[in-house]
């Protein structure tokens, strides 16, 4: 299997945040909206940013961990994590750019996307909606992918601006 | 405990003693009465139901309550359902407002938040895991609704992550709260959340104005509560999304379109106070606002694909920087035609003020055109107002909104809402109150919602629509028949899910059974569920006061405007229809077991268990 990869199009989040829902279903068996690999954060309503793991081309947060917990499938390139073994430091989280991981709010482990083993829930449900917001590529590993790993606040600022004009600087601290 | 759809507690705030802990409610009391407007009514009357007609409704003794339902956030298109005793119709409505407020407060461990006294100073109540704080809001008194949630948003973010470092990012939280309106006491003011997402009928901003209540703001971090039987559940949702996904041209335009097309196909639109409800003017078309101000055209709240609003931001001209949603049809109209504008630029501007200020866009703005009528008919001067106050004059209305929102000059007046100000300007004029009463478009003094009764070609509201509703003027909760609502609206603000998430009856009833476990059927709530709820409004409204108590069948009538003839458009001529509306009023409350003056009767609060009703209904009879 090549490299899978989520896009995002951020413009298209129509706010809905059923991905939310289809990916806690998929992996906590029920509806858990802060235990879902893919978080809708809101700084502005009206601006919402999608938020999940860019699969960076250097894997800083497999990098950071102290226990080797992280590991990159071979397959898909997602970040797998080995919850016996993660230790719940939050390592992870501090070393990615766009701080993606957190820990679990059950168990405090990290918790990170992993492409549903190929074929992502969230991506499913976005599409069924007509949203296309989140689209699932095969390609080969990409230095681009590392870019969209950024805060959601400096995401939803720049947003704010691209559909605001002016005002939308001022919305967001 | 099995399972069934509940976080489980009630955050309970004493604001007045400073005290904040959890309450819970009998297993029957759930499944009687469910959540929202249901359960809001019940909890008042074991609150203040006592000595209802003496609660100021803006005084300390009334309370303020924020739910949720069994189904919110689980079910396609949560909301949270305000209530308290109204300060406008001094009964109760179920207001709801879809909101990521409703499952970030389940997803912390709470149904709902009920709110008595009065704080000394301004305050707001955070909402986590942790349970209730009481917070200082001296640095968000005053602020409009936009610059409350760029503070709040940053400061309770800030904090909850300081608290927990080591865990990562978590989303902002989700509020409802008043602009200045609601502070200030307007009383038909709106509770707000999110932008321009509101809780608007029964003015329960002003209600947490009265309390010094800034915001409630909530985050949860753990699962939507457990439901009797998951799988069922997981089922049923996919199948509601894909009902609502197969609604093309409702997702498409939202109620974004009706500017035009509900004045011009069913001419029931407010035009100039509702002098008129029909106009022809295609530049306040759907496409008009589509093209030119829509940034985002499908824009969803929690676990919805409906997403019947849209953004809408202004980038040009004297009205650059404004944003709002659509605006919705409600506010197009409202804050549009009912101004005498038709320039979609201007309407977003004054939709955009409205919600700034937690204004209430359908009574608020039903005020504003009152108040321009009075001017056009010479009982307003121009030194009463302090400006000419011409229809189609924007720049007015924007002063008159403000005016109002801080009570000043002819504002104050007009803050009492559509009806108190007609009596208010009467007794200032000399003149007898039927005089200025004739233009007051309010039933029950609710302002009625942007859908004429006379050419009856209304998609919602016809004849005894608004006349007997228990909520007014509400168009959210028109009475049909006394029995097909009961298991419409009358179920989803109990439910407290959205009106425009519903899906088949019966799959939205083999939703709830799913979720709950209760043997809930279409029937329990037409006969049994949904008339308790109705009845026990009906109640609270006939025991009324202290300032108002309305008469039983006279005041269970339209405004008088809506039985003058339509002046204009394809039904010119036609009218609401009297003898219908009381041939049909009677009907009505004989189905729900009242008698011929609208008061219940015994046998029939025996029946719904309301027995502790009759002692005060006994004295009405």
């Amino acid at each position: 299997m090549s490299s899978i990869w989520i896009v995002r199009d951020y413009e298209n989040c129509s706010g809905c945040r059923r991905c939310e829902l289809a990916c806690s279903m998929h992996h906590e068996g029920w509806m858990w909206p802060e235990a879902s690999r893919i978080r809708v954060f809101m700084p502005f309503p009206g601006v919402e940013v999608p938020h999940l793991c860019a699969q960076c081309d250097d894997y800083p947060c497999v990098e950071s961990c102290p226990v080797e917990a992280l590991s990159v499938d071979g397959g898909t390139t997602a970040v797998i994590v080995d919850e016996e073994t993660c230790i719940g430091c939050g390592a992870c989280a501090k070393a990615c750019p766009g701080t993606v991981p957190y820990l679990h709010p059950r168990d405090r482990k990290a918790t990170i996307c992993d492409l549903c083993g190929g074929d992502p829930e969230c991506v499913k449900v976005c599409r069924e909606a007509g949203y296309n917001a989140l689209r699932l590529v095969h390609e080969g590993m990409s230095g681009h992918r590392k870019l969209f790993a950024r805060n959601p606040v400096d995401v939803a600022k720049d947003l704010a601006v691209k559909f605001f004009g002016e005002k939308g600087e001022e919305l967001i601290v | 405990m099995t399972p069934r759809g509940y976080a489980g507690k009630y955050l309970n705030v004493d604001l007045t003693r400073e005290k904040i802990g959890d309450v819970t409610f009998p297993e029957e009391t759930l499944e009687q009465y469910f959540g929202g407007r249901g359960l809001g009514a019940k909890i008042l009357w074991d609150r203040i139901g006592g000595k209802w007609s003496e609660v100021d409704p803006l005084g300390p003794e009334n309370v303020f309550i924020a739910l949720t339902g069994p189904m919110t956030g689980i079910y396609p298109g949560g909301r949270i359902c305000c209530t308290g005793k109204s300060p406008v119709s001094n009964g109760t409505v179920g207001s709801t407002a879809s909101t990521e407020f409703a499952h970030e407060l389940r997803t912390a461990g709470y149904d709902g938040v009920i709110v008595s006294g009065r704080a000394d100073k301004p305050i707001y109540i955070l909402v986590t895991e942790e349970g209730g704080e009481i917070r200082d809001a001296s640095h968000l008194w005053g602020t409009m609704g936009e610059e409350t949630l760029k503070i709040l948003n940053k400061e309770v973010s800030d904090e909850l992550v300081s608290r927990d470092p080591d865990v990562g990012l978590m989303k902002e939280p989700g509020m409802i709260y008043v602009g200045p309106a609601g502070e200030n006491m307007v009383r038909n003011a709106c509770v707000m959340t999110k932008l321009c997402h509101a809780a608007g009928y029964g003015g329960y901003g002003s209600v947490m104005g009265s309390k010094n209540l800034k915001a409630i703001v909530a985050k949860g971090r753990g699962p939507l509560p457990e439901v009797y039987a998951p799988e069922a559940v997981k089922l049923l949702w996919k199948r509601a999304h894909e009902h609502l996904i197969s609604r093309d041209s409702f997702r498409r335009q939202g109620t974004g379109y009706g500017g035009w097309s509900t004045g011009n196909f069913y001419s029931s639109e407010p035009i100039r106070n509702w002098q008129e409800e029909w106009h022809d003017e295609r530049s306040f078309g759907g496409p008009m606002f589509e093209t030119r101000f829509w940034v985002k055209k499908q824009w969803s709240d929690f676990n919805c694909t409906t997403g019947c609003m849209k953004v809408s931001c202004v980038k040009t001209g004297p009205w650059k920087g404004a944003i709002t949603d659509n605006p919705d049809y409600e506010l197009q109209s409202y804050c549009g035609t009912n101004f005498g504008i038709y320039d979609p630029e201007a309407n977003i501007h004054l939709s955009a003020l409205i919600d700034n200020l937690g204004h209430s866009g359908i009574g608020g703005a039903n005020t504003m055109g009152y108040a321009a009528e009075l001017y056009q008919r010479g009982i307003l001067t121009e030194k009463d107002v302090g400006f000419k106050l011409e229809w189609g004059d924007t720049e007015a209305f924007d002063r008159l909104a403000r005016v109002i929102a801080y009570r000043e000059g002819v504002g104050d007046v007009l803050a009492e809402g559509t009806y108190r100000a007609a009596l208010k300007i009467a007794e200032m004029k000399g003149l007898k109150p039927e005089e200025l009463l004739r233009y007051a478009v309010h039933v029950k003094g609710i302002e009625v919602g942007a859908h004429g009764t006379r050419s009856d070609e209304d998609f919602l509201a016809h004849d005894i629509g608004y006349a007997v509703n228990v909520q007014g003027g509400d168009h959210t909760s028109v009475v049909r028949d006394g029995y097909h609502e009961l298991s419409g609206s009358v179920f989803t603000d109990s439910a407290v899910i959205c009106n425009f998430a519903r899906t088949p009856q019966e799959l939205m009833f083999d939703f709830a059974k799913a979720v709950t476990g209760y043997p809930i059927t279409v029937e329990s709530w037409r006969r049994l569920n949904g008339p308790r709820i109705v009845t026990l409004q009906k109640a609270f409204l006939l025991l009324g006061g202290p300032d108002v108590t309305w008469e039983p069948v006279r005041d269970d009538e339209n405004p008088p405007r809506f039985y003058e003839p339509l002046p204009s458009g394809p039904f010119k001529g036609r009218t609401t229809d009297r003898e219908l509306v009381r041939r049909r009023r009677l009907v009505y409350f004989e189905t729900l077991g009242w008698d011929e003056r609208g008061i219940p009767k015994k046998e029939t609060l025996e029946k719904l268990d309301l027995g502790f009703l009759e002692k005060s209904m006994f004295r009405l009879r």
